[in-house]
């Protein structure tokens, strides 16, 4: 009995250890990014221009072009994930097979690797659209990629809305989609906006798609024609190509970092209060 | 129930938006065959894989385009990363729910959810300036297969832990509330109950994780040394398909810029089979 004890003890002190291991490598690279970082960030890092190819000088058209390539992704993302999440979440029982395809397809473009998304945009929006490597060729592409995560989410936020009120709204005869813009998308918005917060998560996060997209110029965007740099492959170019720019890029990282973090906490505790409130109701 | 003319007119709205939506996916199959077939023509099949090295030109008959070396990285560092992140995932997700208080548990799930969040070229440049100066100190050169799989294994953990973690919490209560009336112990309740009901789930997690793995591209271009060569140890520098992508679409042309998109049709086709096992796996648990 002894033995049988002793091997569970040390089967739990293993899963212990495999727990506190990762807990551990998280907490390493958020201290390494935070501790490098801090020292290089103030109001000029994150406003002036970049000086002898990033070594110096600070991200403000970094930040400027990676808000317009976000900007033009949402735009183009947002009209096609709700319409999607619409026809998948209150639609759905009349035309089963024309969903099933389009969730599969959803599905099939969730896997789809970043970089061969890039391969895509550089052919299509770069080369056959003309669009050449600008920001509106980067956020097309991104927009591609956060489709499916997006829809999604819109589609769970949509269907944690209680049936209670498609019945009570069928029942007064209210037409469906009135019934969807007044009553259903309202109580669904903290679900959506956790939904929008992945998606903005996830496009930040981005590189491969936008290297070959975007481009790499890393000047003040004059219009959405221009190429313009994000952060992420700020960061990537100055680890890899530039010697020397190991500090700016751990300060890029940090704000990346900070922002992403920011995001997510937000979209957890949206979604973590909304399906509490459910419970609730 | 029947629609009102205002609720179709929208229904067909959306119907359209919806389709667009697949027809991106079309799309994107289409372009990537039509760029890739003047290298499938000019250059054939079997030179991809039986000439002397990856050395391409924009003329066919002078450069060599073998892209085996870059598929055995792939392979090799998915696998890896696969071998690490599997079983961790899984004991994780197992933590949160038999072994840690629920507090902690709580804590432990924000925490991966917060490290699924991290972008991947910050995990790659972390592991260029910490992880391959450790590695070249025990074997150089540094950059290499072995930095790649921990790097990617630190990657797709999160996957592996929130899906099994799922996974987990959708085995019927019964099960495990028999087990503890049969008087089986924690340990015993998990091996031979909780992995077995959940077994669908569990192979379903590390099927995601295991195309995150293969389509990862830029922490895997910073930490992997990027030399296309087939790796003799863990610590020989690799290429993986992605990065070749990721490296050289830049500045090819003619057959080059073709046969990049070819092997970028071959990540797809790799990725759309894997899903599509996926799907099956899941509406298999569905069904039990």
């Amino acid at each position: 009995m002894t033995d049988k004890t002793l091997s569970q003890d040390l089967i739990c002190g293993f899963i212990w250890c495999v727990a506190l291991g990762i807990t551990f490598m998280f907490c390493w690279i958020l201290f390494d990014i935070i501790s490098h970082g801090i020292p290089e960030i103030s109001w000029t890092f994150l406003t002036s221009s970049v000086q002898q190819a990033g070594r110096s000088g600070g991200i403000g058209p970094i930040i400027i072009s990676t808000l317009l390539i976000l900007l033009v992704c949402l735009c183009v993302s947002i009209p096609l994930a709700l319409a999607t999440a619409i026809l998948l979440s209150e639609f759905s029982n009349s035309h089963q097979r024309f969903t099933r395809l389009i969730s599969t397809s959803l599905e099939i473009l969730a896997g789809i690797p970043s970089i061969v998304f890039g391969l895509f945009g550089n052919a299509f929006f770069c080369i056959i659209c003309g669009l050449g490597f600008s920001i509106l060729s980067g956020g097309l592409t991104l927009a591609c990629m956060v489709l499916p995560i997006l829809t999604r989410s819109i589609e769970i936020g949509l269907r944690s809305v209680s049936d209670d009120y498609r019945l009570a709204g069928a029942a007064l005869a209210i037409p469906r989609v009135k019934l969807l813009w007044r009553i259903i998308l309202p109580a669904a918005t903290p679900g959506l906006v956790a939904g929008l917060m992945l998606g903005i998560g996830r496009a930040l996060a981005e590189t491969a798609a936008l290297i070959f997209t975007s481009g790499y110029v890393d000047r003040m965007p004059g219009s959405l024609l221009d190429s313009g740099r994000a952060l992420s492959i700020h960061i990537y170019d100055l680890a890899m190509n530039v010697s020397g720019g190991e500090t700016n890029a751990y300060a890029t990282a940090l704000i990346l970092l900070v922002l992403l973090l920011v995001i997510n906490l937000v979209a957890q505790w949206l979604s973590h209060r909304f399906l509490y409130r459910k419970v609730q109701l | 129930m029947s629609l009102s003319p205002l609720d179709k007119r929208w229904f067909w709205l959306c119907r359209f938006f919806a389709f667009t939506c697949a027809l991106i996916i079309c799309f994107i199959i289409l372009f990537l065959f039509v760029e890739s077939i003047p290298a499938i023509q000019s250059i054939g099949l079997e030179r991809f894989f039986n000439d002397s090295s990856w050395h391409p030109t924009p003329d066919p008959s002078t450069g060599s385009f073998n892209l085996s070396a870059m598929l055995v990285g792939t392979l090799a560092a998915t696998l890896g990363a696969i071998i690490f992140a599997g079983p961790l995932g899984i004991l994780a997700a197992i933590f949160c729910h038999f072994y840690a208080p629920k507090q902690i548990a709580y804590l432990f799930r924000r925490m991966i959810e917060l490290l699924a969040g991290i972008p991947s070229v910050v995990f790659g440049f972390w592991g260029l300036v910490t992880l391959a100066p450790i590695i070249r100190n025990l074997a150089p050169p540094g950059p290499s297969l072995c930095a790649g799989i921990i790097i990617l294994t630190m990657m797709i953990l999160p996957t592996v832990v929130l899906l099994s973690d799922a996974a987990i919490k959708n085995i019927p209560k019964k099960y495990i509330e028999g087990a503890a009336a049969l008087g089986l112990s924690r340990w015993s309740t998990i091996k031979s109950i909780v992995i077995r009901a959940s077994k669908e789930g569990l192979s379903n997690a590390i099927m995601l994780a295991t195309g995150r793995a293969i389509g990862e591209t830029m922490a895997v271009v910073m930490v992997c040394g990027n030399i296309a060569q087939i790796p003799n140890s863990l610590f020989d520098p690799i290429r993986t398909l992605t990065a070749n992508i990721a490296l050289e679409l830049g500045y090819a042309t003619g057959q080059h810029r073709s046969s990049l998109f070819f092997s970028g049709l071959l990540l797809l086709g790799i990725i759309t089979m894997m899903v599509l096992i996926s799907e099956k796996l899941k509406s298999e648990a569905i069904r039990d």
